[in-house]
Formats: C-alpha cells, structure tokens, sequence
C-alpha cells in the first residue's frame, strides 16, 4: 500500500481521509512494514466500508488485515440501527463466528515426550477432519433447531462438555436473538452431518506449549505459566454458516435498491438493521453464531476423550472461547455518550478491556483473553484487552497473521511432504488429509505474526500476555 | 493447467486469501462448465473423479453475472450435502434460468486427497461475458 496516500497518526495507526462517498474516515492499523506490504484492496474496501448507511466512528482494519469480500479481512465497523444503519453479511463472511477456543491441558511438555505421534495419531483419528468428513452426531429437523437456539449450553446438556465451560465462552455459550426459523432448510441440511467436525483449509487443533510470558500479571489471572501445554480449536459455523452467508448474500443484493442503498462493490452488500431482511439476518446469524459454538463445544468433547486416554492426570478446563467473524450488538461510547451499535467483525477479534460486565469474573482485572491463531510453524499469541481499545477500534484486535501469498503461489513455492519435513525437524507433528492442503497453508504463506502482534500491541488494542508454539498441529 | 482446446478450458486466478476459478467456453453455458471444472480443481485433481452418479441442477438469476454465482453455490450445496465431487457437465442455459446435470462420485478422502472444501461462491472479481473473439467467459472468487 502507498503510504503517500495515508495520513498517519501515530506509529501504528494510518488514517485514509474521507473522499467520495465515504461518511467518515478509515483508520488502518500496523508499522510502516506492514502497512508497506498490505495490500491495495485494504485501502480500496477500508475505504467502501465508509460509505455505508449509518456507520458510526471510523471503518477499521486490523494489522493483519487483507483483501476480503466487501469488507476487508480485519475489518471493524459499527453501525448505528435508529440511523438507518446497516448489517452486512458479506460484513461477517460465509465462516460465521469462525473462532478459536484455547484449552489448559493440565501437562507440560515433559509429560507428553516419546507421546507426540501417539497423541497426534488419535487426534487425527478421533476428530473429523478435512473435505467430506462427516461428525458421530446426525441431528434430526427438532435436534437441529435446539441446537441453533442453545449454541454450546445445548452441547453441554446434550452431553459433550460441563458447565464450566460456558462460563469461559462468548454470551456465556449462548448468543441470544437466534432465529432458528430463519434458518432455511438447506442450511441446516447442509449441516445434518457436520457437527462436531474441524473442516479445512486454515482451520486446525493444535497442541502448543507457552514459550514465554510477557504480562505475569495477565498471565497468572488466565492460568497459565511457561512451559504449560494448550489446546487451541480453530473453526466455525461449518456448512450451516457458509449456506446463510449465501443466500442472504444474495438477497441483501437483491434488495439493496429497494432500500435505496448504492452498493459500490456487490460484496457489500447489506440491508437496514430496521428492516424485514435485516432482522432476519440477524436471527440466522445470530443461530449460526450458536452452531459455531456448539461445534467447538463437541471437539471440546472428543479431544478431552483423548487425552484422558493417553494422559489420565490431564485437565482440559477452558481458557476461552472468541469468535471472529460476526455482527454483534455491544454499548460503546461514542462522542461521550453511550450507544446501542452493531460492530461488525470480520476477521477481527473482541477484545473488551478490565473491568467490562460482559467478561468472566476472574478476568475482569485484566481484561479478556485475545486468542491469535498462527499456522502449523508459526507462534499463536494470548492476548489481553485493553480498556482504550474501546475508542480505537470497539474494543477489536487482530486475529491471526493473515494471509501474504495466494494459495496458487504457496503450492508453487512448498510441497505438503517438504513443509511435513521441515515441521518435523522443528519438533511439531503434523496431520493432515492433504498435502497439497498443507503446501497451501504452509507458514511462509502468512505475514509475520510477531510483527501483527506487536503492532497490535503498540497501537494499543491489545497488549501480549504469552507466545505459544505449536507442538502438533491437526490440519484440515 | 489450461486443457489442450485453445477456446474450451479452464484456469485458476490469485487472490491472496482464496483463489479464482475462471472458465472459457464456446457459450455461456460451456464457460459456466469450464467454471464448474476449475472449481472441482480448486479441491483436488478433476480427472480423479470418476462420473457415475448425475445429481440434477436448476437455478435462475436476473443476469449472467448471478446465475453465474448461483450454479457454483448449488454446485457447492451438492457437494456438502451430498459428499460428492463433480467432474462433467451437461448444462443449458435459457434466458436466465439454468437446468444441469452434474455427474460425479462421493469423495474419497485417500483416492482424491481433496485440499479444501469451498465455503461459497463470490461476487469478488466476478464476470461473465463474450470476449472480441467471441470466446465466453465466466470468473469469480470462491471462498475456501
């Protein structure tokens, strides 16, 4: 990206000033590097972003941010309902609430040595994974619909997890307003066998040991040390998500002059939040949020039945659960007073700081654990949110290293068994159903996630609490 | 990886997170096939594929450029709930509506070795149209 055309504001935050039709300005965050090496299409969909009915603040994009759909990848914008704001389903993506969900494992690497392949082995057997895999749940029209209304608190009752658990996820396991009945038939069809299942491309469970700590404080409230083993989750809604971001994508185009909305970019395309398509929307979402949820409620399940077979002293308590993709409905305080808005996340991350009503008692003094997902090589990052975040970006982060290179170019650079190779001599076990999957998504093909993360850091959206490296990696 | 045809084929285009599928046909329709094949390319090797089973396909769009993302996003509904991959197919295209059949198989994790399942088909980099030589062709972005 040309930093000719940025103003910049302070040593990680770029400002794009209102032109055409934007209403308001963008804010790009990153160092000059990253901003150098972003892409053109940020600036351009930063840019369209703005010009939406009713965005109130800036249009962000994070430091990872890429070229998406519409939105870019890492982007935040809020939206103001009584202002004839928009929700957009190109703004959440077809991955609804896509996510990550960190486990304490109780074991340290020690506990695990001459285990790895054993433990990747039963990982990769046990969790269903990759193209055409299918769950050992197959819910039924009712199942299904309970399912979308009780997100992880009806996994939990059905079986697979404790109460605990829901404690230390997003809405408490449960997002509210779902709309199961605005969820179309083939959506859930879509879904009848998924369940429980990890998917593919960037989506993965890893086994990763903290590295280092860099808040002791931070790090003592969420209970972990160096040297502990964890289990991070990366996946979503599955076939139910990507079906609703479908067809609402389509009608959202559709309508779009109905409303009187000028779309510049198709992708963009939304519907007033006070509106029949609008509030639709918003309820299958909203179930898709509750799908995502239970999904990683389930894996939850199947790799704590793994563990405790290879490792009875194990404990998989939950760290936390943070989507990435989604629309949700949060106070902020805008110009002073407090305000009802619709924060679109796409490919960003919540990141509310201390003291907010929403976060688990016991992390309310440091704020909310930021999960970043690298890839298979890469470090992963535990981030704590801060409470000036909420004025710089609605209290939003990064949330991986984002893309550099094109999957084409990645299979054109790697071979799956050479990348297999190199992980291997780093000490990292990988299992995956396709190598060339793994070419696609080998670790060069992603920006330097220590350098996202310390811009994250320095724009100050979010603070390092530990770097974690994986110690085996279940690849979709 | 252009098949040998000069004016019949298909080939994948780079977006940094996902990937485009484009299609060249003699009509619309053969570029929407060509489109369909480049898809199935995104996910594994097409000639791996064998075609015995045919699954039915209509859909209709108020232009080109949506049927276009309407037949992948069926593609894309068959596939997942159907398990299949798809590697032939015989389309017609009247107006703007689109009647199909796709033949292919269920996959096979070890035989086609799929890479990635396809999320959605997108109005990113989308086009469709006949080209100065009057050569068809159909594009977009397909999240994976």
């Amino acid at each position: 990206m040309d930093i000719q055309r940025l103003t910049r504001l302070s040593e990680c935050s770029w400002q794009i000033e209102p032109h055409g039709n934007m209403q308001v300005p963008a804010i790009i965050y990153g160092d000059e590097k990253l901003i150098h090496a972003m892409d053109d299409k940020v600036y351009e969909q930063a840019s369209n972003v703005a010009t939406l009915p009713g965005i109130v603040g800036p249009s962000y994009a994070m430091p990872d941010a890429h070229w998406g759909y519409g939105f870019p990848i890492g982007g935040v914008a809020a939206f103001d309902a009584d202002a004839g704001g928009v929700v957009s389903a190109g703004g959440v993506g077809f991955d609804i609430s896509c996510g990550v969900r960190t486990l304490h494992t109780g074991l340290q690497r020690v506990d695990v040595t001459g285990k790895t392949e054993q433990l990747a082995d039963a990982l990769f057997r046990e969790i269903p994974v990759g193209v055409g895999s299918t769950g050992h749940i197959h819910l039924s029209k009712s199942g299904i619909d309970a399912m979308l209304s009780g997100g992880a608190r009806w996994a939990v009752e059905s079986g697979y997890g404790a109460q605990r658990d829901l404690s230390y996820t997003e809405e408490k396991g449960c997002m509210a307003g779902a709309l199961p009945k605005a969820v179309s038939d083939r959506a859930k069809e879509r879904q009848r066998k998924e369940m429980g299942t990890l998917g593919s491309g960037n989506h993965y469970l890893e086994l990763q040991e903290v590295m280092q700590i860099y808040d002791a404080k931070a790090a003592a409230c969420f209970g972990i040390k160096q040297g502990d083993l964890l289990v991070s989750i990366h996946c979503g809604s599955r076939g139910l998500g990507h079906q609703i971001g479908t067809e609402f994508l389509a009608e959202m185009v559709n309508n779009a002059s109905h409303y009187g909305i000028k779309l510049v970019d198709r992708e963009l395309a939304c519907a007033p939040i006070h509106s029949p398509v609008g509030e639709r929307y918003l309820g299958a979402m909203r179930a898709a949020i509750n799908c995502a949820l239970a999904n990683r409620q389930i894996i939850t399940h199947l790799t704590r039945q793994v563990f405790v077979a290879l490792f009875p002293q194990a404990e998989l308590e939950l760290l936390y659960d943070v989507s990435h993709n989604t629309c949700k409905l949060e106070k902020h305080a805008v110009d002073g007073q407090s305000k009802m808005l619709y924060v679109h996340r796409k490919g960003a991350t919540r990141a509310f700081g201390p003291g907010h009503s929403e976060l688990p008692e016991p992390f309310r003094e440091v704020g909310q654990p930021v999960l970043i997902g690298g890839s298979m090589g890469t470090a992963s990052y535990i981030l704590a949110g801060n409470a000036g975040s909420e004025t710089l970006s609605y209290a939003s982060a990064c949330h991986g290293a984002g893309r550099s290179m094109s999957r084409h170019k990645a299979t054109k650079s790697w071979h799956g068994r050479q990348v297999i190779n190199t992980l291997a001599e780093q000490g990292i076990a990988l299992r995956s159903p396709s190598l060339r999957g793994v070419a696609e998504e080998a670790p060069g093909a992603y920006k330097d996630i220590n350098a996202v993360v310390e811009a994250t850091e320095l724009a100050g959206l979010s603070r390092r609490v530990a770097k974690l490296k994986p110690v085996l990696c279940i690849k979709g | 990886m252009p098949e040998s045809h000069p004016s019949q084929y298909w080939e994948h285009f780079s977006h940094v997170a996902d990937i485009g599928v484009r299609g060249y046909g003699h009509s619309l329709a053969d570029s929407f096939e060509q489109t369909a094949l480049a898809m199935t390319a995104v996910i594994c090797d097409p000639t791996l594929v064998q075609p015995q089973k045919a699954v039915n396909i209509n859909c209709e769009a108020t232009d080109n450029e949506l049927l276009l993302v309407q037949w992948l996003n069926a593609l894309i509904y068959e596939m997942s709930v159907q398990g299949m991959l798809f590697s032939r197919f015989q389309i017609e295209i009247s107006g703007l509506k689109l009647m199909a059949v796709a033949y292919g198989e269920p996959v096979d994790q070890k035989r086609h070795m799929p890479t990635v399942e396809v999320k959605g088909a997108t109005y990113t980099e989308l086009k469709v149209g006949q080209q100065e030589d009057g050569v068809w062709l159909a594009q977009c972005i397909v999240d994976v």
